[in-house]
């Protein structure tokens, strides 16, 4: 079950238990069920640590995955960090969402060819392939070693890399290098805006 | 931040200026209420009544664009009043130190201001030396051409009857706010400010923070427990990814990055290791030439040898002085002369100002390559409003990648500490690491340029790929351990042996000799020499019980939790506040936090200044590193309400960088557009909500995009509550659903009545769909002389009902 239709149910519990009385509705129950079962597999889900993806402020989660399915079932604050203390706002409490239950995410590779009005599945290795070309391609066409005064510059003036702080340091660190080595100077992310 | 989360608990007066902290840190906010809870009084300055302010013991609104005017007041206030901290101002600020006979400032500009080249020749903007080269001070403060004298003739002007004007906030209101806040200047009571994008986002962004910075000088609130300048960053490792540099004008660990001017190692080191005369000056970045030589060999390893300037020669060289920030980038694009272009986890069609010239930009690349979690307005440009697919030829790749908690990493928090988080499960489908998605471009360029040949292939040959990756994948502890940095050689420093492959514990050991590297200074003791990561420490301990938790992850540097912390002692070491003594020198040793800097206190034999970044030792009232002056100077947004700046006959900042494309209509003072408007987040969505848009729980409590408005102005427009209107400014134009509410109220600004609306920039047009788009349609193509970030947060618009 979804939290979202736990809330939604919880929302309807109080009229709920007055048709229950009546042996009308036995939707809550069957709700409270399922929340003892996910409850019954918290406890044997293997726990890890992480940290929200939304502010700097950076409280403490504690996710829960299933055993069986090796998947994700629980996102709840880690009482224990100082910081936090269990608590998160509304977008930390909804980390869940960003997990694979959630349909919009994205699972495949999906190039547009130019002028194309869709996307098409690829895989990795075709897509590395192409854009390492592409990147190949550009730098050394347009590679300045020397720039009008005869200085050494050593760059690249038409590509340009952005992004981000939502990833995490040693993979920021190793765009700075990756992006370097290409000869980058117009390199960029949200820091700035 | 200088401090940390916790320690704002301990402050007695908290300024939350350019912040909606209860809203978009909203968990910082359990330790604004601890203050409270303590006796400590709220402030909150802002356009709009919000939830912070609702929890405020005192709420004054002013207008977007004039915090400059509002703290120019203060520091006024603060000064006539007497209301400094008198020891700390003269031992460890440059307000004794004798500005240069020269140098002066005159109807809002200062001297060495060139129009042609829209910026200043600073050669005045010095001290007075005697035949030494040691400044001259007067430390009663006396000499009409100290520092502190030169601080107040230049604030004379900002009277509350003109800082009222401009801001337009009531007289009596300035006077409440100065007066809460400067009764923090004693050694008893601590104060501190909190900003965010409030403060940065606009044409004098970073002198606004120099504001606040003098403001926490004058009162001694800087080093010490609950006090500090207190960025709350607004992205969860913003933090981290300007530490390590995604940005042009530097390199890892704040080290300037090269300049065609400085065509060798030597001159390059000599450029960013200032010197100093001031013997009691630490000066730590006289060291940078180790960091840079230790970064170096983490990028190049053994092909970097002394030989080969440590293959100085390979990093990219950008000209002096030429701007190549996201704005720039963009006017350049649109030019059509960038072809191809990464954007890895943002989302620029939404995120940058003026998002029409971005979307079109988009379309003249040849290529874009997207790396993220949920598909957006930046991947799927081709297909957004206006655009006809069949007329782009841009190919677009758009890469899965994994969510945070499908990773193992680490993130960096506002307060400096670097936490390390867990892969809790594998991700789903085809999604990758991003730091994985690289090491596969990496490769197959090496594989390209191998077998292959072509342009100056060294760099991309010899920049590490074993660094980042175990049996082939990528392994963020390994990249962790690099940027940490290790010991290349058998060495003894100090006496103490370090085994080649140990990790160094302390970036006080780097050395330019290529015995080291460091991929990052700032975060070298983030492993132990034994190679354990501090950053996944949970220890509890609190020594001084004060909440430093010295065992929870690693805070850069070396662990340091209150920067600046030796300035809150005395200069004998003793503490200013012995009831929150965050550090105190004892028995010939320093007890608490990680000192900011070894050597002891000024006083005492040896001893050294507490502000070891600074050159001279001390922090500067007077500053004349930045491009648009030593001292913060109110100037108008470059889209104002009024066609005169009331304080000078300089209408905006003279040191901006102005654009000039077609899609860069401005309208300042015009008739048209007479709102004055502002932007902002909610506590539902993050950024433009590229993320958060794709999550029913979210939606559900923010769908769409509004526009907030005050009763006044709703009732002169016509307007209602849930209306559906237009807002437009010189740019763009955008629809979306009125909301009329008391939290915006008219200012009066110069004698006449001036409203002011705001809109969230958390929507874009890809999904829910009809739900609105991006309020950066509407903003200009500009930014901050020093930082370029764009001024997001003033600029004017007009509302209209359909
Ligand atoms: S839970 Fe909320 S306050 Fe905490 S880090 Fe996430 S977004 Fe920030």
């Amino acid at each position: 079950m979804r939290r979202r239709q736990f809330l939604k149910m919880s929302c309807v519990l109080g009229a709920g238990v007055a048709l229950c009385g009546l042996g009308v509705d036995l939707v809550p129950i069957e709700a409270w069920a399922d929340e003892i079962k996910k409850i019954d597999r918290l406890k044997s889900a293997r726990q890890t640590m992480s940290v929200c993806c939304y502010c700097s402020v950076g409280c403490g989660l504690i996710c829960a995955t299933d055993e069986k399915t090796g998947k994700i079932i629980n996102i709840e604050g880690d009482p224990e960090h100082p910081v936090s203390e269990g608590s998160l706002c509304a977008k930390g409490a909804g980390i869940f969402q960003t997990t694979e239950a959630n349909e919009h995410r994205l699972t495949k590779v999906l190039y547009r060819a130019p002028n194309s009005d869709k996307w098409e599945e690829k895989s990795w290795d075709w897509a590395i392939d192409r854009i390492a070309r592409l990147m190949k391609e550009e730098r050394d066409k347009s590679f300045i070693t020397k720039n009008a005064a005869g200085q050494v510059v050593n760059r690249v003036e038409t590509l340009a890399h952005m992004g981000s702080s939502n990833l995490d340091n040693e993979e920021c660190w190793s765009i700075t290098a990756w992006a370097r080595s290409l000869g980058l100077v117009y390199i960029d992310h949200q820091a700035r805006v | 931040m200088t401090n940390h989360w916790i320690d704002i608990q301990h402050s007695d007066c908290i300024l939350i200026q350019g912040s909606n902290a209860a809203e978009n840190h909203p968990i910082s906010f359990k330790w604004v209420m601890r203050a409270k809870e303590r006796g400590a009084k709220l402030i909150h300055v802002d356009p709009r009544f919000t939830r912070t302010s609702s929890k405020a013991d005192f709420y004054a609104p002013l207008r977007s664009g004039t915090d400059i005017a509002f703290l120019g007041g203060m520091i006024k206030y603060i000064i006539d009043n007497n209301k400094i901290f008198h020891d700390y101002v003269v031992n460890y600020t440059n307000a004794p130190f004798l500005v240069d006979g020269k140098f002066g400032f005159k109807d809002g500009l200062f001297t060495g201001y060139d129009a042609d080249k829209r910026g200043y020749d600073k050669s005045t903007w010095t001290y007075q030396k005697d035949a030494g080269g040691i400044i001259l001070r007067d430390e009663t403060l006396k000499n009409p051409r100290c520092v502190y004298q030169m601080l107040k003739a230049h604030y004379a002007r900002y009277d509350l009857k003109k800082v009222s004007s401009i801001t337009g906030t009531p007289e009596k209101d300035l006077k409440t706010v100065y007066e809460m806040f400067s009764s923090t200047g004693t050694k008893d009571r601590a104060g501190t400010i909190m900003y965010a994008l409030g403060q940065t986002h606009h044409t004098v962004g970073v002198q606004n923070i120099r504001a606040l910075a003098i403001v926490q000088l004058l009162l001694g609130n800087i080093g010490v427990c609950g006090g500090g300048v207190n960025a709350l960053r607004g992205e969860p490792n913003v933090q981290g990814s300007t530490d390590h540099a995604l940005l042009y004008h530097y390199l890892p660990g704040y080290l300037a990055a090269p300049r065609t001017s400085q065509q060798t190692l030597e001159s390059y080191i000599k450029k960013i290791t200032p010197s100093t005369t001031e013997a009691k000056s630490v000066n730590w970045q006289s060291n940078y030439g180790k960091y840079a030589v230790s970064l170096l060999k983490s990028w190049y390893g053994d092909a970097a040898t002394k030989d080969n300037e440590f293959g100085y020669a390979w990093v990219p060289k950008a000209d002096d002085g030429k701007d190549y920030s996201v704005m720039t980038l963009f006017d350049v694009m649109y030019a059509g002369k960038i072809k191809g272009m990464t954007v890895f986890g943002q989302n620029p069609a939404c995120s940058i100002p003026n998002s029409n010239k971005v979307r079109a930009a988009f379309a003249k690349l040849d290529w874009m390559v997207h790396l993220n979690i949920f598909d957006n307005e930046t991947a799927s440009f081709w297909k957004g409003p206006g655009m006809d697919p069949a007329k782009v030829k841009t190919e677009v790749f758009l890469l899965p990648a994994s969510a945070s908690v499908e990773k193992a990493g680490s993130q960096t928090n506002s307060g400096r500490w670097i936490q390390w988080r867990y892969e809790a499960t594998k991700a789903p489908g085809d999604c990758i690491y991003a730091g994985e998605a690289i090491i596969r471009i990496q490769n197959k360029l090496k594989e390209l340029y191998k077998k292959e040949g072509g342009t100056f292939p060294e760099p991309i040959l010899n920049m590490t790929s074993d660094g980042l990756a175990e049996k082939g994948g990528y392994d963020a502890e390994k990249v962790a351990k690099l940027i940490n940095g290790y010991f290349l050689a058998d060495v003894e420093i100090g006496g103490k042996q370090y085994k080649k492959g140990d990790c160094v514990p302390s970036f006080a050991l780097l050395q330019a000799d290529g015995t080291t590297s460091s991929g990052n200074w700032i975060c070298a003791g983030s492993f132990a020499q034994d190679g354990k990561n501090l950053m996944q420490r949970r220890g509890k301990a609190d020594p001084t019980g004060l909440g430093l938790y010295p065992e929870w992850s690693f805070a850069w540097p070396v662990n340091r939790r209150v920067l600046y912390n030796r300035a809150s002692c005395d200069p004998t070491g003793k503490p200013y506040n012995p009831k929150r003594a965050v550090l105190e020198w004892k028995d010939g040793k320093w007890v608490g936090d990680v000192p900011d800097g070894a050597p002891p206190p000024l006083a005492a034999e040896g001893g050294k200044l507490p502000f070891i970044m600074k050159p001279d030792g001390v922090s500067s009232l007077f500053g004349p590193g930045l491009g648009d002056g030593p001292f913060p100077e109110h100037y108008e947004p470059l889209e104002s309400p009024l066609a005169r700046n009331l304080m000078s006959a300089q209408q905006n900042n003279p040191a901006i960088l102005l654009y000039n494309s077609d899609k860069d209509m401005v309208a300042s003072a015009d008739a048209r557009f007479p709102i004055v408007m502002t932007t902002y987040s909610s506590t539902e969505h993050w950024c433009t909500g590229a993320f958060t848009r794709w999550q029913t729980w979210l939606t559900e409590a923010m769908p769409q995009a509004y526009v907030e408005m005050s009763e006044e102005l709703a009732k002169e427009k016509g307007i209602k509550n849930g209306d559906k209107v237009r807002v437009e400014s010189a740019r763009g134009k955008l629809e979306c659903v009125a909301m009329v509410t008391p939290r915006f109220r008219p200012f009066l600004v110069n004698g006449k009545t001036l409203h002011q609306v705001g809109m969230p920039y958390n929507y874009g047009w890809r999904f829910p769909a009809d739900n609105g788009d991006s309020a950066n349609l509407l903003t200009p193509t500009v930014g901050d002389a020093n930082a370029m970030t764009p001024e997001y947060k003033a600029f004017m618009v007009n509302v209209v009902k359909v």
